[in-house]
């Protein structure tokens, strides 16, 4: 399914609708978009089996915009927890979300950029449009890259909320079997997809030290076992690249 | 309407635990981000937290199983995450492939098991 983009000089990035549009047809350039829409199936069927709304669920979608965050949101809600105890473990899962932020602004900002320009853009950004991003806007001229990544983000939105609804429609007589084959997405997709954007030896010692160590961190139950397994391998493991880079 | 959205407490609570401290980590990084450069230290150091936390999200989904996830037994979730791995080393790191073996192997394991 590769899409051309056009060459920067073409008069197709004239303008920042035709641009946007580019960003919204990009969205089916990536086979990234069907894993994203079977995850949402899985996430509109999960909360419709622990009792919330369809409204709900497709405003979580919106305004969350992170598939882990949701999960652990209606699972931990569902399971009884209270609304600090999931906050807690939501915002713990999307810490990783600053690094990309981080990682991915610069890519879009001209001099004249306002921060207020990057809201939107950075409300979009996930996985799939941080990895998306780092793939497409080199090929997009550098004004027209908010514009585009906008088109992107609300193209993926709109992915996700129709597979969220659909799921949530499904859920009932979904086989157990299907339900269990697209929530073992999320973690597939995930421990892929970061495999594949380790860059330094830093990156790959920490995921495999961030897989390791939360099990051993799940035995505290302190509720915030995520942070304590993700602060010690994430430290072990830039601890073992300064030594290195010291040698 | 009120069946759509459900009651108002259900949305605050959405804002509350899933909005406000999701959202938070992408306002800082914008707000805080224009300063750092890309190739700091302090940012590498970020980036190894970042991904081992995600490393525990995805270890948490595999051990603490969601909804159906439980209904499958912990060697045969571990597995399948293994053997996509195995296929997505195999095939030139394809992502797609990857996720493809890890499915194939869950399927076939839950109907040997029947």
């Amino acid at each position: 399914m590769p899409l051309a983009l056009p060459p920067q000089d073409s008069p197709s990035w004239q303008s920042p609708v035709r641009a946007f549009a580019w960003g919204v047809r990009s969205v089916g350039s990536t086979v990234l978009t069907l894993v994203l829409f079977a995850t949402y199936l899985g996430i509109g069927a999960l909360a419709h089996d622990t009792h919330f709304s369809l409204g709900w669920v497709l405003a979580s979608t919106a305004l969350v915009w992170a598939g882990p965050a949701q999960i652990i949101l209606i699972s931990t809600l569902g399971s009884g927890a209270t609304v600090v105890q999931a906050a807690i473990a939501v915002t713990v899962s999307a810490i990783r979300l600053f690094p990309m932020v981080v990682s991915v602004l610069p890519m879009m900002r001209t001099p004249e950029t306002k921060r207020r320009h990057l809201v939107l853009a950075t409300h979009f950004i996930a996985v799939t449009l941080w990895v998306e991003c780092f793939r497409l806007l080199p090929q997009v001229p550098r004004e027209r890259r908010i514009a585009f990544t906008h088109g992107l983000g609300i193209g993926l939105c709109a992915v996700c909320l129709t597979a969220t609804a659909l799921g949530y429609g499904l859920a009932a007589n979904l086989p157990q079997l299907f339900a269990a084959a697209i929530l073992l997405l999320t973690p597939l997709a995930f421990l892929l997809s970061t495999a594949r954007n380790c860059r330094q030896l830093a990156d790959i010692l920490a995921l495999v030290l961030g897989l390791a160590l939360f099990p051993l961190a799940s035995q505290l139950h302190t509720g915030v076992d995520i942070l304590i397994s993700g602060i010690s391998a994430g430290t072990i493991a830039y601890g073992v690249h300064w030594w290195r880079e010291r040698e | 309407m009120s069946d759509f959205v459900g009651d108002w407490h259900a949305l605050l609570v959405l804002v509350i635990a899933g909005f406000l401290p999701n959202e938070v980590w992408r306002m800082l990084g914008l707000w805080l981000g224009g300063g750092v450069d890309e190739g700091s230290e302090l940012l590498v150091w970020v980036r190894a937290v970042a991904t081992a936390i995600l490393a525990g999200v995805i270890a948490q989904i595999l051990v603490q199983p969601p909804g159906a996830l439980a209904s499958v037994p912990d060697w045969l979730r571990y597995g399948a995450v293994a053997a996509g791995f195995a296929v997505f080393m195999l095939t030139r790191r394809s992502i797609f492939a990857g996720v493809v073996g890890g499915e194939v192997v869950m399927l076939a394991g839950k109907w040997w098991l029947g």
